[in-house]
């Protein structure tokens, strides 16, 4: 696990070297390598017999799974903006800045 | 979207392969996976490398709002453990793990498939699939209900490419910097997070 961690930093460290050039071939490539990579996470799932036919309750504990995080950082995303804007009522606007 | 389907549509044809068994089993006992997963850190961290442009205009950032990134992160987890107590054959380890991919579907299931077995792996991809559907079609009630910093919370980790557009016409145009640098802390933390819990 360490190594894929490494290797994601020896990619962080070429970009900055690379930034001035024109690095449009990147994106593309992580896109191919997702779609890789996800046909192969397929190919595993479909080669498993447990999996298929379990597929409702995996669903299921999918959905339950993503709310409840989607209802965790509602909160606190919540209380963020309340303590932020009674704070400083202002003062909540970024503006400027072109990326 | 279209990019979405894509990659939903590589998953399903991987599936039909692996039912039919229309590949020798050659590829699928070989580690081709764990080089191509290497390859694709590599071109990961290169894009985030040459991106300063963004990394300058962080600067401008209301502090406080700056902490939305680990109010994401701790609130998720948190409704993640909450799960766990109801899934009596998950572990708390596993499920936050699939909880730590913050709507990354692509890189968050790869992950778990390889560190947890293919079936968390499922869960992972269909659980943060829904994450990133429910902040496309939900945005404007969550505006509504919760302020302008909810949909850029439970957009994740796709708050700097996929789920941008919406949050900054539900959210304003002066929340754009604030979701990209929270796709941007977020996302760099699913890879040490999702295998930090996987390894427990």
């Amino acid at each position: 696990m360490l190594k894929v961690v490494a290797i994601m930093f020896c990619g962080m460290g070429a970009g900055y070297l690379l930034r001035k050039c024109r690095l449009g071939i990147v994106s593309a490539l992580v896109m191919v390598f997702i779609w890789l990579l996800l046909f192969f996470l397929g190919l595993e799932v479909g080669a498993n017999p447990r999996i298929i036919s379990a597929i409702q309750e995996l669903g299921l504990e999918a959905l339950l799974l993503s709310l409840a995080g989607i209802a965790g950082s509602v909160t606190l995303a919540w209380a963020l903006w309340r303590f932020a804007s009674r704070k400083k009522s202002s003062s909540h606007e970024q503006k400027g800045g072109q990326s | 979207m279209k990019g979405s389907l894509i990659i939903v549509g590589f998953f399903v044809l991987g599936i039909v392969c692996g039912l039919y068994h229309w590949l020798p089993d050659v590829v699928m006992q070989s580690d081709i996976s764990f080089y191509v997963l290497c390859a694709l850190m590599f071109f990961v961290g290169m894009s985030v490398g040459s991106n300063t442009s963004a990394l300058k205009s962080f600067k401008k950032l209301n502090p406080r709002l700056a902490l939305l990134p680990l109010m994401t992160i701790v609130g998720t987890l948190a409704g993640c453990s909450i799960v766990a107590l109801l899934l009596p054959h998950r572990s708390l380890a596993d499920c936050l793990a699939v909880g730590s991919g913050f709507g990354y579907y692509s890189l968050s299931s790869i992950f778990i498939t390889r560190y947890c077995g293919p079936e968390l792996g499922m869960v992972a991809l269909l659980a943060n699939i829904v994450r990133e559907v429910f902040t496309l079609l939900g945005a404007p009630l969550l505006v509504r209900y919760f302020g302008p910093l909810s949909p850029i919370s439970v957009g994740g980790a796709t708050t700097m490419d996929t789920t941008l557009p919406i949050i900054t016409r539900c959210s304003g145009n002066d929340f754009v910097i604030l979701s990209i640098f929270h796709g941007f802390i977020v996302d760099f933390s699913v890879p040490f997070l999702v295998t930090f819990f996987c390894s427990l």
